[in-house]
């Protein structure tokens, strides 16, 4: 009798260890949600930061970019993640109460299966459309060839597979093309899933790497860092300025940089930069944002939780590139300090700046 | 003789059986434990049914903006566009009834076949075994299957099936078109596949509860065993039977993983097995993630709200079905 208390008491104490010295540390718990893409970095993120300041405990979960809207929106978390940004009306529906912060940069390239192709393929915004409208439907096409000289192309039917879940890649790509094409705007448009003209759905970037590997002819689309890690073969793009651009890290950066005359300190960095006018921005690139509220109730928690964005935007964007995301360009981060700087926290500024984090 | 010598019988009888009455009532009330006991099972069994009419009513009220806007059209539309916001659910309600039946007209002369061998002819020492390996495959994760698909069968079917079948059938309207890969077919087959030991599993279940000497009976009336199977077992059987395939095609109805994984998923209606389609289980999973409008959320809650729907109304009308067929032969009829 006397051992089975004993036992009891020890599970107990077992199970009400971690909430005990959880009660001790970490006073702050902050609570995010949303995109699935910048998910592995702002894991990394946290369980870095977590290693430097332990009083403040993050969570985030990807649940993708609509959840962590509406859970943003309805309050439920208290920073939300999107690869979309919101749209005026449902920023005009928790009555503005928002800030689109970008912490990195994603990009989404063509990829494609042709037997004995050895050659990178060189794509125009034009053909890029034409194929995804339906209306080149062969890889022999003359408009393919006259842009890849040297390349022999076969004669094989083209297999277009897009993204069938909903996803900021889909969103990232169709902005893209609305952008370069009138008619693509007008018959299809730009959103996180869209009516396709043509092709199959295949879920998730691994979704459409595998069907595209298994059907020869196939092209599609997938995340930069996804091709990156995954050592595919992806095409070139020619950007704005004419110039030929493979996706990679600094190439996508730079749409950054080349989009910044966009911006100030002042901006809604609800920015688009795909077909960035920069000399070597590849044109189909994006930022991903955090979405944080103008006025936080709990000084403590906001003060936490912009330390900690603050800290992702500076430290943390060394993490990026080992990752396969795109980091911001430094010339952003004195716009978004001061960005930073108007969120509220129980009525006062949240933080003042990176002098009194600590973080540099 | 005269009946007043026996009149007094009658009330000591009339009190008899009273007091007997509510001795078993007092018995039956007198621990108050088990009265809670019984309410308490009260209460979980009605949790149950109570919990579906919530998710019918959560499900009605989500999809509401959607009714309003799209009314009835919504089921036979089939634009599905949500940049400019119109929504027709046609093709997904057809990809799921055809994706399903395709899945049982394959699984279910493979799945009998399964149960009569076992239970009819197979030597003793097989039966264990098969029984055993066929019933692993409900274990199998739906991803799993769905990996299998894409990596072995659609090749498979590239490069074996879909050639000879174009050659023979080329002529009907089902095979018809360019084959991607993903497909109706890929779908249909690794459905068929996924219910197979389901449908397996109650109806050897049900054939071996049929009575030995139905077999006899047969066998003694001269018939071959299978013709003993053909006519004694099976129509003995008939009715579990159907509730066998009738939980198969259920499973059918809501699979989501693997089929998403090999349909296409592509919003439209074609009666060519060789193109791709999309199912309305599949096209919740995949879509619901990132509906950020309310009434894209709304239009997926609806799709949701006709799958529930038509999973009921197939439910219902197996259950007739059962009646009907069950009447005078009852094996497993009572267990479904």
């Amino acid at each position: 009798m006397f051992r089975r208390s004993l036992l009891a008491l020890g599970i107990i104490g077992t199970l009400a260890s971690p909430l005990v010295s959880g009660l001790l540390t970490a006073q702050v718990r902050l609570n995010g949600a949303g995109a699935t893409f910048p998910n592995i970095i702002y894991q990394t993120w946290i369980l870095t930061y977590n290693q430097k300041f332990d009083n403040v405990e993050i969570n985030y979960q990807s649940i993708g970019s609509g959840g962590g809207i509406r859970q943003f929106s309805d309050k439920t978390v208290d920073f939300g993640g999107t690869d979309a940004p919101m749209t005026d009306s449902a920023i005009a529906a928790i009555g503005g109460n928002v800030l689109h912060i970008p912490t990195v940069l994603g990009a989404v390239v063509p990829t494609y299966n042709l037997p004995g192709i050895t050659q990178q393929l060189r794509f125009t915004p034009d053909v890029l459309t034409d194929i995804f409208l339906g209306k080149i439907t062969n890889w022999s096409d003359g408009r393919i060839a006259s842009i890849n000289p040297g390349v022999t192309l076969p004669k094989q039917d083209i297999i277009v597979v897009h993204r069938s879940d909903g996803s900021g890649t889909t969103f990232v790509w169709t902005d893209y093309l609305s952008k370069v094409s009138p008619d693509w705007l007008q018959k299809v448009g730009r959103g996180v899933s869209v009516n396709w003209p043509v092709g199959l759905g295949g879920r998730g970037n691994e979704g459409v790497t595998a069907t595209v590997r298994q059907s020869p002819g196939g092209i599609g689309y997938v995340e930069l860092g996804y091709a990156l890690i995954n050592k595919m073969s992806f095409g070139l793009v020619r950007n704005k300025s004419g110039n030929w651009i493979t996706p990679s890290l600094e190439s996508v950066t730079a749409a950054a940089q080349g989009a910044m005359d966009q911006m100030g300190p002042t901006t809604d960095f609800r920015v688009s930069i795909t077909d960035s006018p920069g000399a070597q921005a590849y044109p189909i690139a994006s930022f991903t944002w955090v979405l944080l509220r103008k006025e936080y109730p709990d000084y403590a928690k906001g003060r936490e939780l912009l330390k900690f964005v603050w800290w992702s935007l500076t430290e943390g964007q060394a993490k990026a590139p080992g990752l396969g995301y795109a980091p911001l360009p430094k010339e952003m981060r004195p716009w978004i300090e001061a960005r930073l700087r108007s969120v509220t926290a129980g009525g006062r500024p949240a933080w003042q700046g990176p002098a009194a984090t600590g973080a540099q | 003789m005269t009946t007043l010598p026996f009149e007094p019988v009658p009330p000591p009888q009339e009190q008899t059986t009273p007091s007997a009455e509510s001795r078993w009532r007092t018995l039956r009330s007198i621990d108050r434990s088990d009265r809670i006991y019984q309410r308490l099972l009260t209460g979980i069994a009605l949790a149950l049914p109570a919990l579906i009419l919530v998710i019918l009513g959560v499900l009605f009220v989500s999809a509401l903006p959607a009714i309003g806007r799209y009314g009835p059209a919504f089921i036979w539309t089939s634009t599905w566009d949500p940049v400019k916001e119109i929504y027709g659910a046609a093709p997904m309600i057809f990809g799921t009834l055809a994706s399903s039946f395709l899945a049982l007209l394959i699984a279910v002369p493979l799945a009998l076949g399964v149960a009569i061998l076992l239970t009819e002819f197979a030597p003793r020492w097989l039966r264990q075994p098969v029984a055993f390996l066929v019933e692993l495959l409900a274990a199998i994760p739906s991803v799993v299957y769905g990996l299998w698909g894409i990596f072995v069968l659609i090749p498979f079917l590239r490069s074996v099936v879909v050639p000879p079948l174009k050659a023979v059938f080329g002529w009907t309207p089902f095979i018809q078109g360019v084959f991607y890969g993903n497909s109706m077919i890929a779908g249909g087959i690794i459905l068929a596949i996924m219910i197979v030991p389901y449908i397996a599993a109650v109806s050897r279940e049900v054939l071996l509860a049929v009575p030995v000497s139905q077999r006899e009976a047969a066998l003694a009336m001269g018939a071959t065993r299978w013709e003993a199977v053909r006519s004694a077992v099976l129509p003995y059987g008939r009715a579990g039977l159907i509730g066998a395939i009738i939980l198969g095609l259920g499973r059918a109805l809501g699979e989501t993983m693997a089929v998403t994984m090999v349909i296409g998923n592509r919003h439209d209606i074609s009666v060519s097995l060789l193109q791709p389609a999309y199912t309305m289980a599949a096209a919740i999973a995949n879509e619901f993630s990132e509906a950020t409008t309310n009434m894209y959320l709304s239009a997926l809650f609806e799709v949701g709200l006709i799958l529930f729907v038509l999973t009921v109304i197939v439910n219902a009308v197996a259950r007739i079905l059962i009646w009907r067929v069950a009447r005078g032969t009852a094996v497993g009829s009572r267990a479904l």
